[in-house]
């Protein structure tokens, strides 16, 4: 690990990690981007802010949330695996602890709309959650092909007052409701706050997503070391779609000496041409308000990602993570749609642990052969969510029919 | 002296139609500007399709979408402009989302521009804030970049916007996508006499626009109407668009 992280202080004032991030948005966002950093960073300096915020993660959501040592699946891999339970959040996912910092935010700048863009639903019930618990008008682009792979979670979004726009532009999933939500915003950017579900976006979302998923690495951070009597973990361990539960348990540990591990979704395997592995396989480009890496073709059109878990089914990434991959502090590997149905079977068989397909990207790195963990090794997985949401996906690719 | 800057010395009214490159058929675009040209049309504005165009709305999204699928890239535009170049030298100004043009890459993408002839460019997801490398190398390249401005870009970033812009910058009508509905003249024209007072250059108004009557106040307010939803409505790919679209810019530029 390089010095450079013993002092990691990015994004710098312009929102840019080195090379990535930045505000590539139409010219009506920036005053809109301009006024959510400045009350952010009130807000952080505001213990009452942080208090709320804190009662909620704990009373509403039920944090902190278990690290559980997974003693079937460790023994039979040869190493320590610890398991960093988000999937016991309200609603099932870390998405959680985002949308309840961000709806905070939202009260305190006054908006009365709340707009966010969702791939399986999980950052959409979230919002349709936090929208709910304060009375706020709630509206959820989805893709209608994720609309139809994730029937359940439309009807959750319903139930808890929230509209789902059915987007049906470009591929119809997480990148085309992404752009239907920032053209929402540009059009009714003055009552309108946009609550963006992950670390993707311009600045400064990026920076808060991030910052308020790291309760998942802070906490975790303070149970392994009362449980397991060592001072940190080897190796960290999380899937990545747009990056914001990897972030969340990363950025605690940015500056210690922790291998730090990020799975992508190799969908159909890498070669195939229908993956989402975008820092694997893309290249440096501009989406969604932020320089990053995107999987493009040669004339700089985003291409199509496949993933057999919707959470992950997107062609760009985080610009953190596209800087942390680049400075090597983490590194980043995937895994195919097979592996990672082998490994949502075998956490449920294991250890009694239904997990998120998202999540099961993750577990299944630490069955790889060459994933360079050494024996006795700790190592923490996030695990993101949970994979009830799931089953109809998984019966359907088993064969099954339910 | 380019076309553009050019033009924008002469106190005329001035209307400036937009064209997706490649819609509704691939090779349409040449046939559409110089039919335009001969309309009357003052300077046209052509259009880069991308995968995500964030600011368009539904009609310009689908054009966009549809002209991919004619298989547009930016090198069969750079193409097209020299064979348009050869009939008509009516200022050309390309719009494009930034990132087929990083991964052309700055230098050769305006090295394109100036060897086919294009005067300016808008870039309408390349804000103040990231724009000033490019805009330095366009401006000295001899091409304008064509900065936005905003109904709630406050007066001060308006005059910063102009200074690194340098030629000429476009007021976007409206808090809004592209066709989307206009918002009263009242708020209207205040928005724009602030634009007015505060940008160091010329500026044209986009957004919303497609009537005669639109053509005629907007260069009441400003210094240019774009027309471009309004415009691609009027085509299908499944008939000629030249004579209509003729027609139709007769119609907004008031010669029939």
């Amino acid at each position: 690990m390089g010095n450079q992280f013993k002092n990691y202080n990015l994004p710098d004032e312009r929102g840019h990690f080195e090379k990535f991030g930045g505000k590539f948005v139409p010219e009506s966002l920036i005053p809109a981007l301009e006024e959510l950093e400045q009350y952010y960073t009130e807000a952080k300096q505001d213990e009452s802010f942080q208090d709320k915020l804190n009662y909620l993660l704990k009373h509403y959501s039920g944090r902190e949330t278990a690290l559980y040592f997974a003693s079937q699946i460790s023994e039979e891999l040869g190493f320590n695996i610890w398991l960093k339970r988000e999937d016991l959040n309200h609603t099932g996912a870390h998405k959680i602890n985002n949308a309840l910092g961000q709806i905070l935010l939202a009260r305190r700048m006054g908006k009365k709309r709340i707009i966010a863009e969702t791939g399986a639903g999980q950052h959409g019930v979230a919002t349709a959650t936090v929208a709910a618990l304060f009375g706020l008008e709630c509206i959820v682009y989805m893709g209608e092909e994720d609309i139809r792979r994730q029937k359940l979670n439309v009807f959750r979004m319903n139930l808890l007052g929230a509209e789902v726009r059915p987007v049906s532009s470009g591929s119809m999933t997480l990148k085309d409701a992404t752009n239907e939500a920032i053209r929402d915003w540009v059009t009714n950017v003055e009552s309108t706050y946009y609550l963006i579900g992950s670390t993707v976006g311009p600045h400064p979302y990026p920076m808060l997503v991030r910052d308020f998923q790291s309760v998942i690495g802070a906490e975790a951070k303070t149970q392994f070391t009362n449980q397991s009597g060592h001072n940190l973990p080897d190796r960290l361990v999380a899937c990545i779609g747009g990056g914001s539960n990897a972030m969340g348990l990363f950025y605690p540990f940015i500056n210690n000496d922790v291998k730090i591990v990020g799975v992508e979704a190799a969908g159909k395997g890498l070669e195939s041409g229908e993956h989402a592995a975008t820092l694997t396989k893309g290249s440096f480009g501009v989406l969604h308000g932020a320089a990053s890496t995107l999987l493009q073709n040669d004339d700089g059109q985003v291409t199509l990602p496949h993933s057999i878990s919707a959470g992950l089914d997107y062609p760009g990434i985080g610009p953190e993570h596209s800087y942390l991959n680049e400075s090597g502090r983490v590194q980043y590997f995937s895994a195919t749609d097979q592996e990672a149905l082998d490994a949502f079977q075998w956490l449920s068989e294991k250890e009694g642990i239904l997990p998120a397909l998202e999540s099961a990207h993750a577990l299944a790195y630490l069955r790889q052969n060459n994933n360079g963990i050494e024996s006795d090794e700790n190592v923490i997985v996030c695990l993101s969510g949970r994979g009830d949401k799931d089953v109809h996906t998984v019966a359907e690719a088993l064969g099954i029919k339910l | 002296m380019n076309r553009i800057k050019k033009l924008f010395c002469e106190p005329k009214e001035k209307l400036i139609p937009f064209f997706t490159a490649g819609y509704p058929k691939l090779d349409s675009t040449i046939k559409l500007v110089c039919a335009a040209a001969d309309a009357g049309a003052d300077m046209v504005e052509i259009g880069i399709p991308f995968s995500d165009p964030q600011a368009d709305g539904p009609v310009i999204q689908a054009s966009s979408q549809q002209a991919l699928d004619n298989g547009m890239t930016l090198n069969i535009i750079f193409e097209q402009i020299i064979e348009i170049r050869k009939k008509t030298d009516v200022p050309i100004a390309l719009m494009g989302y930034y990132n087929p043009i990083l991964k052309m890459g700055h230098e050769t993408f305006l090295n394109n521009c100036v060897s086919s002839g294009v005067d300016g460019l808008i870039l309408p997801d390349l804000p103040l804030e990231e724009a000033v490398p490019f805009c330095e190398l366009a401006k000295e390249k001899g091409i304008s970049p064509i900065l936005l401005v905003a109904p709630n870009t406050p007066d001060n970033r308006i005059k910063n916007i102009s200074k690194l812009a340098g030629d000429l910058i476009y007021a976007v009508s409206i808090l809004g996508i592209t066709g989307n509905d206009l918002a009263s003249k009242d708020a209207l024209s205040e928005y724009l006499n602030r634009v007015r007072e505060n940008s160091i250059t010329p500026f044209v108004v986009g957004f919303g626009i497609g009537s005669r009557e639109d053509v005629i106040w907007f260069n009441e307010h400003s210094d240019g109407a774009v027309v471009g939803s309004a415009i691609i409505k009027n085509m299908s790919s499944d008939s000629n668009p030249v004579q209509p679209v003729k027609t139709f810019i007769q119609k907004l530029k008031g010669t029939v």
